[in-house]
């Protein structure tokens, strides 16, 4: 094993970085509204009976209660990892609501059951929820964040099937009768729990095992809601699906559980989006997402993450800790994660690939945009187990105010895995002076004949490059936006289009005010 | 056009100490001139032109600089170019990942906007562009490729005339155009830039050499040393400076 490099870069804080970090104002968060709406809470703490609580909540099955039961029991005897270059005062697990659901929530039955409260945020999030208005355009949606989608002309609009999943609940899943007439099942995973047990048993923990670290068991023990995805042989999935995570109700965690199965030669795209109030507390958001390709499958999941990431001073936000792994289970198949990472004032995730199949490919394409005093160490693990298995890493880290940014991954090729390649590619873009950024790779190779390339690179943006720009008459923002772009072009082409016209926005909104 | 009073400028390094380098310049460009600046090396060439468009790490003592009798000294480096201000940079700078038009179109909708005027089309757009790629003989891929990343050194300048055909501006300064050019390329670019000529118009040129002068002719040729304008004449001035070099006329002057 090498240890992989590392590269610091701190200079002496510069007195217009930090008034540039002051200058960004949170307001500039334009998804942090609260919707005022009567929740039901469980109370504060975790502990056995809270389990059992939630479990209740779902009516689900004894085994399900066991399987959480036993998660729990293991979590108890686990410590939180410190491995990661982040740093957060000790979170008092005891202290928040593992629980949180509009009133009512268990009883909708149809849209139309649905509060226009929850409805109305998600239209303000650009996410309509009723059918009809997906197909005429976003009719529903208003305020800044529709208006920051620059909305493609409603003819052209690709439709989406949307779950709706508002703190611990899935409020509403779009589309579901249609893709299931092509044998797609799209649903929260509270309801696959009870209606197809089968499904959910054989698959579920088999990528992310219970035991796997310690917010993974945790999430197994606790987790609320969710989607679930099974895509059978031979379909190509016939719409994009997507996920909305919104964090609501003050001083709660959400653990959110997504599965994926896409069986043989089956194809399935799927878009995550989270964002959650602005808040002075911390909240914990710890997830975890499981795919599975069987063989000739492929899966592209994407992810927008604009969880609130605290104010200026490091105040609030939200602490993301992830476990997302894709297993290629079966020959040739394919899975693909792409991810902009603008939110959250703590993000620890590292979607990775198990390249069990042979001939099976994985890639990660990320964008992390760290600003602030937000603290991002993301990166991958591609874990090669078949033969002629392949794997691409391109990650694009961009730090501005005071913030740090650590892209760690690991490739490593098992003995088995004759003719591994793996081509990985690792850029940071520092913006200012007092913002860090690190990259640490580590490569375990067990096989002479494995190809493995690795690129690195760390660029300031130029205050030269800046004068350039702005004295073709291109503004400092605008300057420092389209700087940026080029940075990270080749990682939003992989983007599916709808999400890469959002994702430019959001980097734009979140790198302003980072240049003095 | 043009208006220099008494201007007194420093460089004001991130490390070391501030060094004055402009002395007092004044200079007169009315419009539809094209004056030449030459001078030896450290005279304060590139700094005038970094004073002028606005560039961090200049400080600007004494005096005034007015473009159409607005100071231009007060506005931001993108409000300037708005206002009809353009540098062709001695030293272009790569742009990773993004595309030379796509660059050179945010530029003139920015500067269309501050102006409160319509954007430019997408088909205007590549109308202008293949002229001015035609004229300035770039092959049209290359404007699909990052600015100025991976091109030679002749090819970045050939770039910065493409951009100025682009942008049309109404008061250039070419700074060492001609550095990195061979005598093609130097026709060709010289060919663009006279194109740019006009009445409404004023162009500064910066150049070390008198060969660059035969091909884009000065109304007025002026000497640049220790930050000061010491002589001025018709183009004969260069004719002169290239026979006997600088010594000899500063001495004189």
């Amino acid at each position: 094993m090498s240890e992989g490099k590392e590269i610091i870069v701190k200079d002496s804080i510069d007195q217009g970085t930090v008034d540039a970090a002051r200058a960004l104002e949170s307001d500039k968060y334009a998804e942090g509204f609260v919707t005022d709406i009567e929740m039901e809470l469980a109370p504060k703490g975790l502990n056995e009976d809270i389990v059992r609580y939630i479990s209740a909540k779902k009516e689900e099955p004894e085994w399900m209660l066991q399987w959480r039961l036993d998660a729990f029991q293991r979590w108890k005897e686990m410590t939180e990892p410190t491995w990661a270059m982040i740093n957060y005062p000790k979170i008092d697990y005891q202290d928040a609501h593992y629980y949180a659901e509009p009133k009512g929530a268990a009883k909708y039955k149809t849209i139309d059951d649905v509060p226009k409260e929850i409805l109305e945020t998600y239209a303000k999030l650009g996410i309509p929820l009723k059918e009809q208005e997906v197909l005429l355009g976003v009719e529903g949606a208003v305020g800044t964040a529709a208006e920051a989608r620059e909305t493609p002309p409603k003819s052209s609009q690709p439709r989406v099937a949307v779950d709706a999943v508002f703190d611990s609940v899935s409020v509403a899943t779009t589309f579901r009768a249609e893709l299931l007439k092509a044998g797609v099942i799209f649903m929260s995973i509270s309801e696959a729990i009870r209606e197809y047990p089968d499904l959910v048993k054989q698959y579920l923990g088999s990528v992310v095992p219970v035991t796997d670290n310690f917010f993974a068991t945790l999430n197994s023990a606790v987790f609320s809601d969710g989607t679930f995805v099974y895509v059978p042989k031979g379909v190509r999935c016939p719409m994009e699906l997507s996920t909305y995570f919104r964090m609501n109700a003050k001083g709660t965690g959400q653990f959110e559980r997504t599965l994926i199965i896409v069986d043989e030669g089956g194809y399935v795209s799927y878009l995550e989006g989270c964002t959650a109030p602005m808040r002075d507390e911390n909240q914990l958001h710890a997830a975890v997402v499981e795919l599975v390709a069987l063989a000739d499958a492929e899966i592209k999941y994407s992810t927008v993450q604009n969880w609130w990431p605290g104010d200026a001073d490091g105040k609030g936000g939200v602490y993301n800790f992830v476990t997302k792994r894709g297993d290629c289970r079966g020959a040739r198949s394919r899975i693909s994660w792409t991810q902009v990472e603008t939110g959250s004032a703590i993000t620890w995730k590292y979607p990775s690939c198990v390249l069990r199949g042979d001939d099976s490919t994985g890639e990660f394409y990320s964008i992390a945009v760290t600003n602030g005093r937000q603290q991002a160490d993301t990166g991958t693990k591609m874990i090669h187990l078949g033969k002629n298995t392949r794997s691409r890493i391109i990650s694009k880290g961009i730090s501005a105010g005071k913030s740090n940014n650590t892209y760690r991954g690991l490739v490593s090729i098992h003995q088995k895995a004759a003719k591994a390649r793996n081509f990985t590619q690792c850029d940071s873009l520092l913006i200012g002076q007092t913002c860090g950024a690190h990259t640490v790779p580590y490569v375990e190779n067990r096989r002479g004949d494995a190809q493995l390339e690795h690129e690195a690179t760390t660029t300031k943006l130029s205050e030269d490059q800046l004068f350039y720009t702005r004295q073709r008459g291109i503004g400092e923002e605008e300057a420092v936006a389209l700087l940026v772009n080029g940075f990270v072009r080749d990682v939003l082409q992989k983007l599916p289009m709808e999400f890469a016209v959002e994702a430019q926005k959001l980097l734009e909104v979140s790198l302003e005010g980072s240049v003095g | 056009m043009l208006e220099l009073k008494n201007l007194h400028a420093k460089v004001v390094p991130e490390d070391g100490p501030a060094r004055e380098i402009l002395k007092g310049l004044s200079l007169d460009v009315p419009a539809g001139e094209v004056h030449a600046i030459m001078g030896p090396n450290g005279a304060g060439k590139s700094t005038l032109s970094y004073v002028l468009t606005g560039k961090d790490g200049y400080e600007v003592t004494a005096g005034e600089a007015k473009l159409d009798g607005v100071n231009l000294l007060d506005m931001a480096p993108e409000v300037r170019a708005a206002k009809g201000l353009f540098l062709s940079f001695q030293y272009p700078m790569e742009i990773a990942g993004v595309p030379v038009m796509t660059f050179v179109r945010a530029a003139m909708n920015s500067q269309r906007k501050q102006r409160g005027e319509a954007e430019v089309s997408a088909p205007e757009f590549l109308k202008l562009s293949k002229i001015a790629a035609a004229k300035l003989r770039i092959d049209p891929e290359m404007l699909k490729r990052p600015l100025n990343v991976g091109f030679s050194g002749g090819e970045k300048k050939r770039l910065e005339i493409y951009q100025m055909l682009m942008i049309e501006p109404r008061f250039m300064i070419l700074d060492e155009t001609d550095s990195g050019l061979d005598i093609d390329a130097l026709k060709v670019v010289a060919e663009g830039v006279n194109a740019l000529r006009g009445p409404g118009r004023g162009m500064l040129v910066i150049t070390h050499y008198q060969r660059l002068l035969d091909h884009i002719k000065p109304d007025r040729v002026h000497i640049l040393s220790a930050g000061r304008i010491v002589k001025s004449g018709g183009p004969e001035l260069a004719l002169e400076l290239e026979k006997s070099g600088y010594d000899q006329i500063l001495k004189s002057a």
